[in-house]
């Protein structure tokens, strides 16, 4: 019966590339990406200001960020979607990131005039600004999910969580480019919070789907 | 690592097989399979032990299914353990589940689904249909759509008494005919 199957398997067998599972994940991000940044464009467009902003340095603080935060997402996923996968250094690095931004907006904030602080803090998207970040993120996370469904994570609540950071921080980053907030501390609360909602569904869907 | 002959060997064929050499892949399951079956085999108390086999053969179709998982900068015999100990930890589980939870304190979770709904129901009218059709349709009225006694056999114009002695011979011939072996 074992012979049988050890048969089937062999008969059924095709050259692997080395690099499958990382140009696996990584086709899946860009696709659903581009998904995500047409939506983003169709839905939302770029920011009023787009053609100037760019010489700003809240631009880049928001850019930066978020790329960043998907980075390390994209590093855990790769590593945790194998078996014999284990990775902690994003795990910390990511709340060393938050709080570098917070550093930073605590010093916007201090050179701020009284009547800016609101604006820097709540900016005037705060309420709808996480969701459109989920929103953003949820094809990254679904594209994601789905290619990892192939693939052999040792935890699939952990794996579900990387590729959630991974999903969050591509929308978040898809998103600065339509958002004109200018607070540092916006960023690090509502940016974070969206990115954070998406990474708590990457688990929770994760444990579901990811079992194998 | 690097001394150990099992290590190369299975990492060679295993690098072989990932380029589509299938005498490779065919020489490395089967020896994979030798080495899973005790290993599986320790791990099961004496009760499971028949569930070795199974579980080598999950993990060959999982390290079938999931090659593309294998880094082959890494140990082979790393990776290979990770599958395999994951097939173990998850039959495991599901084993224990199966163990501690009664088959009827699972039940409710099925009783609402739909789909099985309609599948009993098209099953129970050809249960139903061996019965005359008179008996099969008083059945019908009082045990399935609620009806009294009375109200079925002022359907069908008896009396109350004789659509009694209908239905229970009714069901007493189902029962003799679907009860299965135990008689």
């Amino acid at each position: 019966m074992t012979d049988d199957l050890i048969a089937r398997l062999a008969t059924d067998l095709k050259p692997v590339r080395p690099d499958a599972l990382p140009r696996l994940i990584m086709g899946a991000v860009l696709v659903s990406a581009v998904v995500a940044a047409i939506a983003m464009l169709m839905w939302l467009g770029t920011r009023a200001d787009m053609a100037t902003a760019p010489g700003t340095m809240m631009f880049w603080t928001k850019f930066g960020y978020t790329l960043a935060l998907a980075v390390l997402g994209g590093v855990a996923t790769l590593a945790l979607a194998r078996p014999d996968g284990s990775i902690r250094w994003p795990w910390l690095a990511a709340p060393v990131l938050l709080a570098l931004l917070l550093v930073g907006a605590i010093l916007q904030l201090a050179n701020a005039a009284p009547d800016e602080v609101m604006p820097l803090v709540i900016g005037g998207t705060s309420l709808v600004c996480p969701w459109r970040i989920v929103v953003l993120a949820l094809p990254v996370l679904l594209a994601l999910l789905l290619a990892m469904r192939r693939l052999a994570p040792a935890n699939p609540t952990l794996a579900g969580l990387a590729a959630g950071l991974f999903a969050g921080g591509t929308g978040a980053w898809i998103y600065s480019f339509a958002c004109g907030e200018h607070g540092m501390m916006f960023v690090a609360l509502f940016y974070t919070l969206g990115i954070t909602i998406v990474a708590g569904l990457g688990a929770l869907l994760g444990r579901l789907l990811l079992r194998w | 690592m690097q001394t150990d002959p099992t290590e190369t060997r299975l990492r060679g064929l295993m690098l072989a097989s990932l380029d589509g050499d299938a005498a490779a892949y065919r020489t490395l399951l089967a020896e994979l399979g030798r080495h899973l079956r005790p290993y599986f085999a320790r791990r099961l108390t004496p009760a499971f032990a028949t569930h070795a086999e199974d579980l080598v053969q999950e993990t060959l179709l999982a390290i079938h299914t999931r090659r593309m998982t294998y880094d082959r900068s890494r140990p082979f015999t790393a990776w290979l353990h990770a599958v395999a100990h994951h097939k173990f930890v998850d039959h495991v589980r599901r084993q224990s589940i199966r163990l501690t939870v009664p088959l009827e304190d699972d039940a409710p979770i099925f009783a609402h689904d739909d789909h099985a709904d309609a599948a009993a129901r098209r099953d129970l009218g050809v249960v139903l249909e061996s019965v005359p059709p008179r008996t099969s349709d008083l059945i019908r009225r009082t045990r399935l759509d609620g009806a009294t006694v009375a109200e079925a056999a002022a359907a069908h114009g008896m009396t109350e008494t004789a659509a009694k002695v209908s239905i229970h011979r009714g069901l007493k011939a189902l029962t003799a005919r679907f009860s299965g072996g135990n008689k």
